[in-house]
């Protein structure tokens, strides 16, 4: 991760900032999700705003205070707030509560199984809410840093302090311990099931091929890792942290285990986000200087979606077929680009 | 952004039943205009409206770089994440610690967490004490010596329920210990909040004056002496500059001073290599230092193995000239450190 070679200047690189529709949330969003062809700019506070490909915006209530954590299925977007419930939307705008903490403890982090299992942590209890309407819990040893369903089969891998917790709520069976000295914050399972990769408090990330448990150390950024995606197919993990995009390979059964990491986007900023194209590969990356770039993964081919100079983008999103791309930034602005 | 427009944080501490409740509650009631973000260990103790109150699972971390005493508050990273989703609703933060916790790992978290000290400033460590049963935990409860030694503040509270000449006792022992604190004698921790909040005791800028705290006197204790509590009279000549000296066992306080410029060449190795030796022993340390051929003042802080330091401005004219340093920690090597200091001096 030492070396790269800068590519051309930003002035010689292909631009499609006119085509973006700049959109005014008023807002700092935390995250984008799309329900079919609308972006769901997910706020710091209180709302979720919903913005189509004319630019339109229609605003949806869903916390009655911070917004700590959202993911969606494509069908509908989940948060977990700091007035301690779990909220859900789907693409009509309908508001569902799932669940609410009795104490109104904050709920830090949420996922979605794509069976419509929803997950969802309060301090040290990962809770499961099954489709069929059961709730189940189980506490680690300490707080939840991040959730994630497996692809396959009803099973959930929480991220604490010194690894994490492979856990099966249907199965009477113990839980799985994973361990890794150090405090893990995100987590991730690679789409074909065989790898599970961490988000580490300092600047790192750690992974586990589950076959067999073997670590594989993913260190060398200078800031930590708040954005992971997967390309097309799980060939790469996209990583922000760097004033590159990471990018580690896992086509092969070793993944990363002894490979260098590709390094696409070099510029004089940090990355702060990462989504990759759900089809094709290409990915989109949104830095701290406020520039959003799309990059083709084969060449490194870049193409400016948000110059810089503009505040720092904490969002981005594909709808499902890959035609629409989103992002918002840190104070409020927002935009809608159509392929 | 700038040290200015962050987020104060004030880190409450004190064993347990000195009165933290109380002075918390004093903070969030009274008419200040500010709104708090406070984040306790128990919920239902306070209960004040338009402050947000959290609370948290006090979970100590080590931090991965082998190093044990580079610990941190897990818990607080993941919190102050959340809060500043939430900017704008509040003007300041208070961390509130259970009885029996170590001050450091809070402090250090906003020392090594990146995001942390993006949006927010540690402002000071204010320990409650309980001048009735200190001297007892000082004894038995390492705990309690920790938050003495760690203090910026110190608020000595129910000095109602001592006599004139146990007060003395008693601050005779936290100076022994921590004679750079702020201190300041309470009943039910009625204290004005100028005294325990913005105080800016990690303000590289604000280390200006690094002399003992022995005879700053508190008005307002004051009064108590010579209206309320006149049955004590006969024991006010222990007051002030009379105070018996203590020297606690293995807490202690180390001040170095030499008005020979330091040469840096050999200072800022020495000091790097002391806190990466001792740093364990050492709570806190702090320092202006002039150096050869700088025109500048240099200053800097630590808590144990982590340091900050910088230019703060040109030495005035007519300013003396001095360097001095103070450590405050436990069984500190002193020899060695003032041999140590010593050599850095330019010959």
């Amino acid at each position: 991760m030492s070396t790269f070679e800068p590519g051309g200047g930003q002035a010689s690189i292909a631009s499609v900032t006119d085509r973006v529709r700049a959109v005014a949330i008023g807002a700092p969003a935390s995250a984008v999700h799309f329900l079919g062809e609308r972006a769901g700019s997910v706020g710091a506070e209180e709302n979720i705003s919903f913005v189509d490909a004319e630019g339109d915006i229609s605003r949806v209530a869903v916390h009655g205070g911070g917004i700590l954590c959202a993911v969606s299925d494509g069908k509908r977007i989940v948060t977990g707030g700091d007035d301690g419930k779990v909220m859900a939307v789907d693409a009509n705008g309908e508001i569902t509560q799932l669940a609410q903490d009795a104490k109104r403890r904050w709920i830090d982090n949420v996922a979605l199984h794509p069976d419509g299992a929803c997950a969802w942590s309060v301090g040290k209890t990962a809770f499961v809410h099954n489709g069929r309407n059961e709730e189940k819990f189980f506490e680690v040893s300490s707080t939840v840093g991040g959730l994630a369903f497996a692809p396959k089969g009803l099973r959930l891998a929480i991220a604490h302090y010194g690894g994490a917790t492979l856990w099966f709520p249907n199965m009477a069976a113990n839980a799985e311990f994973l361990e890794w000295a150090g405090s893990h914050l995100g987590v991730t399972f690679s789409p074909d099931n065989k790898f599970l990769v961490t988000a580490m408090h300092e600047p790192a990330l750690h992974g586990w091929r589950l076959a067999d448990n073997r670590h594989m150390r993913m260190s060398g950024y200078p800031g930590r890792v708040k954005s992971l995606s997967w390309s097309a197919g799980g060939k790469f993990l996209a990583t922000s942290g760097a004033d590159v995009v990471i990018m580690w390979p896992f086509a092969s059964k070793d993944g990363p285990m002894g490979k260098e990491p590709a390094m696409l986007a070099p510029l004089q900023a940090r990355v702060a986000v990462v989504a990759c194209h759900p089809k094709q590969d290409i990915l989109a990356c949104g830095y701290s200087d406020g520039t959003v770039l799309m990059v083709r993964l084969e060449d490194g081919a870049e193409i400016l979606v948000r110059r810089n100079g503009t505040p720092p983008v904490v969002a981005l999103g594909w709808n499902a077929k890959g035609t629409l791309l989103a992002f918002a930034d840190e104070e409020g602005n927002a935009g809608i680009l159509p392929l | 952004m700038a040290e200015a427009s962050k987020i104060p944080v004030t880190v409450l501490t004190g064993y347990l039943g000195a009165g933290k409740t109380t002075l918390l509650n004093r903070i969030l009631s009274e008419n200040h205009g500010k709104k708090y973000a406070v984040i306790v260990n128990e919920f239902g103790e306070i209960g004040i409206d338009n402050d947000l109150i959290i609370g948290a699972d006090e979970e100590v971390f080590e931090m991965n770089n082998g190093c044990v005493c580079c610990t941190v508050r897990g818990d607080l990273v993941r919190i102050m994440e959340g809060l500043m989703k939430r900017k704008g609703r509040f003007d300041a933060i208070i961390v509130e610690t259970t009885g029996l916790a170590d001050p450091a790992p809070v402090a250090q978290t906003f020392f090594v967490d990146e995001d942390v000290q993006k949006n927010a400033r540690l402002d000071a460590v204010v320990t409650v004490a309980d001048a009735k049963w200190l001297a007892e935990r000082l004894k038995d409860a390492p705990e309690a010596k920790n938050q003495i030694a760690f203090a910026d503040v110190i608020v000595l509270n129910k000095t109602d329920l001592v006599s004139k000449g146990e007060l003395s006792e008693v601050e005779a022992r936290i100076r022994g210990i921590n004679p750079y604190a702020r201190l300041h004698r309470t009943e039910r921790c009625k204290v004005k909040l100028s005294d325990v909040l913005e105080r800016g005791a990690f303000d590289l800028d604000r280390i200006l004056d690094l002399e003992p705290d022995f005879l700053e006197v508190d008005d307002h204790d004051h009064d108590h002496d010579h209206h309320h509590h006149g049955h004590d009279h006969d024991h006010h000549h222990d007051h002030g500059h009379g105070l018996k000296h203590y020297h606690d066992e293995d807490m202690q306080s180390l001040a170095l001073k030499t008005d020979k410029p330091l040469d840096p060449t050999k200072f800022m190795p020495w000091l790097q290599n002391l806190v990466a030796t001792e740093g364990q022993k050492i709570l806190r340390s702090k320092g202006i230092l002039a150096f050869t051929n700088d025109d500048d003042r240099y200053v800097f802080q630590g808590v144990h193995m982590m340091l900050e330091g910088d230019h703060q401005r040109k030495w005035k004219d007519g300013e003396p000239r001095e360097s001095r340093l103070v450590f405050i920690g436990r069984e500190l090597p002193e020899q060695a450190i003032r041999d140590g200091f010593e050599s850095c001096i330019t010959t």
